[in-house]
């Protein structure tokens, strides 16, 4: 051995990593006043939170009156939700019928129990519940909504209104969407030229009108091209109009997840024997897919914003009917409380959607180890 | 001087005057190739030759515009029936493994007898675990290929051919993406195939597997099949000087 060989025998003990916080007066030189720039920063932030949020939390919180039966119970000063609570029921369920209200609870209900089931990882029977929730489920949601059959009272759609109207068009469009998405963007990557051509020509026309004209288009126009006695309900021509229209989108972003997979995946697929649905099925939508979760719940939430727009064609969605009730000799003047009640319950579901799709796609990220 | 074993006078897969471009590029010119079952063939040649387009043109991941293609018997035209006829009965081993990571190791394997030969699920799992054991790498069956090192990879993607029982084996150079210390165990399940008497195309730049395992080696260059021998001759006494400058390139270096 030479002498410039460098040896160690010893083999170094394992130690623990050395504590990275220094109290709280560490963290906080640290993080929020590392430089003077930096404290000023921080200094000026809290100014600012403190000159919005202080006003705000004391008139929707602080002095606020919660409950009463008429706007004279509004006295402290605050904001009056004495206005939503009088009219929570319709914000809800709009002109349903009271007697009936149960069955949109029951409905719900049932979606929520089953999505639940769908959700919490370790239940059983996924395969299962995943039939009953897209193909049982909305043919009893149909018959227990509308009513018609089993004994239930029709309830004809022009009574349909308020939150839980705005839920059905929202689901109802992205579940719809869905199917519809993927087989536009497996169309429009097909080498068969005149699906790729109607495809691509589909996608791009409804990409480029807004939802607004669609659902003018859905509501005027429509009528206009179907035989004369057709009378076709105005809820599904809306419905109808927002499935054509987040197809499109919702291609888009399938055909992003799908540039994703490389080309070996294909290769593989079909060297095995597989044939073009069941190399899509099997391989390459199920890895797309994963990729795709932040796209569509991006996309779900832009719809389920978008529905408001219904109002324009005499839908009563959640905000048409708050806009409603806010035209109420007895109630005038509350529309601050209307409009933020209507944005509190956007935000919640948006949230929530936002919050589980990082949930998913953390889940998904460890559960299968590097790529 | 190849092992002993059978090669029957059965063809397995005939190449007659197939041409391909690529656009313009013609990257095949006028192959012309005979396997016979039992046969293992090497074929080599530098970068950009068209190996690996002669035999993804075999299971049909590359489209011939002229000559035939024949496989078992099966003559591959644009009937979807007689491609997916000839995928299930040749197996190909890729570069860079192609594993499906949303699979495990299992499943990847399983995957193909159960969706193409319609084998219920739980023989299917019989039949992947008995090669997962064959390519000795059984302990690993439940995890995502992304747990495993490039040669455990390339081993399972082997597993994964074997399942579906094909007649003939591709290969297109199953070692090049490995580290050089993985490199002899993908080697030896590819050796222990060709003793079992597998028909055997493999695009390789390892000599050594050709020496011992080939039948005849074969040289592309820019398209054309130059040479072909068996190896013994191939290595000793090669006949085009553009296989001899390969040859001192490759074996030099
Ligand atoms: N999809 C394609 N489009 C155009 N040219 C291609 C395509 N695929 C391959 N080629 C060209 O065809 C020629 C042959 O390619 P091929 O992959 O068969 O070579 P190879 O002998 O396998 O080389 P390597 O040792 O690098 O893998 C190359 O010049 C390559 O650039
Ligand atoms: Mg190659």
């Amino acid at each position: 051995m030479s002498d410039s060989a460098k040896v160690t025998d010893t083999l170094l003990p394992d130690l623990p990593p050395p504590a990275n916080s220094t109290g709280v007066i560490g963290w906080m030189r640290m993080h929020l006043f590392s430089s003077p720039v930096n404290a000023l920063l921080t200094l000026f932030t809290l100014y600012i939170l403190y000159i919005l949020l202080v006003p705000s939390i004391s008139w929707a919180l602080i002095n606020a009156d919660w409950v009463g039966d008429n706007r004279d119970a509004c006295t402290s000063g605050g904001a009056c939700w004495v206005f939503i609570y009088n009219r929570f029921d319709q914000f809800m369920y709009g002109f349903y019928p009271e007697m009936e209200r149960w069955r949109i609870d029951l409905t719900f209900g049932m979606l929520a129990v089953l999505v639940i089931w769908l959700m919490v990882p370790n239940l059983p029977k996924k395969g299962l519940v995943s039939v009953l929730t897209l193909v049982v489920y909305p043919i009893i949601a149909y018959f227990l909504l509308y009513g018609g059959s089993f004994g239930l009272e029709v309830v004809e759609t022009h009574k349909w209104g308020g939150m839980s109207l705005t839920l059905i068009l929202a689901i109802v469009g992205i579940v719809a969407a869905l199917p519809f998405g993927v087989l536009l963007a497996l169309g429009r990557r097909s080498e068969m030229p005149i699906v790729k051509s109607f495809c691509v020509v589909y996608i791009e026309f409804w990409r480029g009108v807004p939802l607004i004209t669609v659902l003018f288009m859905a509501s005027v126009m429509l009528p206009l091209f179907l035989p004369g006695e057709v009378d076709f309900d105005k809820l599904l021509r809306a419905m109808i109009g927002i499935v054509m229209f987040q197809s499109a989108y919702m291609a888009e972003v399938v055909r992003g997840g799908l540039q994703a997979i490389p080309k070996g995946q294909y290769e593989a697929a079909q060297a095995l024997g597989l044939n073009y649905w069941k190399m899509m099925g099997l391989i390459v939508l199920p890895q797309a897919l994963k990729l795709m979760i932040p796209g569509i719940v991006n996309t779900f939430i832009a719809l389920f914003k978008d529905t408001s727009l219904v109002l324009i064609i005499g839908l009563f969605d959640i905000l048409a009917i708050v806009q409603a009730g806010l035209s109420d000799p007895n109630w005038l003047g509350f529309s601050v409380e209307g409009y933020t009640f209507v944005a509190l319950m956007f935000w919640v579901f948006c949230y929530g959607m936002s919050k589980y799709s990082q949930h998913l796609e953390k889940r998904f990220h460890t559960g299968h180890g590097a790529r | 001087m190849s092992m002993t074993h059978q090669v029957e006078d059965k063809l397995m897969v005939e190449m007659r005057g197939v041409n391909k471009w690529y656009g313009q590029f013609h990257v095949l010119k006028d192959v012309n190739l005979e396997v016979k079952k039992g046969e293992r063939i090497v074929i080599c040649g530098p970068s950009g030759s068209g190996k690996s387009t002669t035999i993804r043109c075999i299971n049909r991941l590359e489209e011939h515009q002229k000559g035939d293609i024949i496989v078992d018997g099966t003559t591959l035209n644009n009937d979807l029936k007689n491609i997916e006829t000839i995928r299930r009965e040749v197996g190909m081993v890729f570069q860079h493994f192609n594993l499906f990571p949303h699979l495990t190791v299992l499943e990847n394997c399983a995957l193909a007898p159960i969706w193409v030969r319609k084998t219920p699920r739980e023989e299917a799992e019989e039949i992947a675990m008995k090669y997962l054991r064959r390519v000795k790498i059984e302990e690993q069956a439940l995890k995502y290929p992304g747990q495993l090192s490039g040669g455990q990879q390339q081993r399972v993607a082997i597993a994964r051919s074997l399942c579906m029982n094909p007649q003939v084996m591709l290969f297109d150079e199953p070692t090049s993406a490995l580290d050089p210390e993985m490199i002899k165990e993908v080697l030896d399940v590819m050796v222990e195939l060709a003793e079992e008497g597998m028909t055997m195309l493999c695009v390789t730049h390892e000599m050594g597997f050709a020496k011992t395992v080939a039948d005849r080696v074969i040289f592309m260059d820019k398209g054309q099949i130059i040479e072909e021998n068996e190896p013994h001759e191939f290595f000793n006494n090669p006949q085009s000087e553009r296989t001899k400058a390969f040859l001192s390139q490759i074996l030099n270096h």
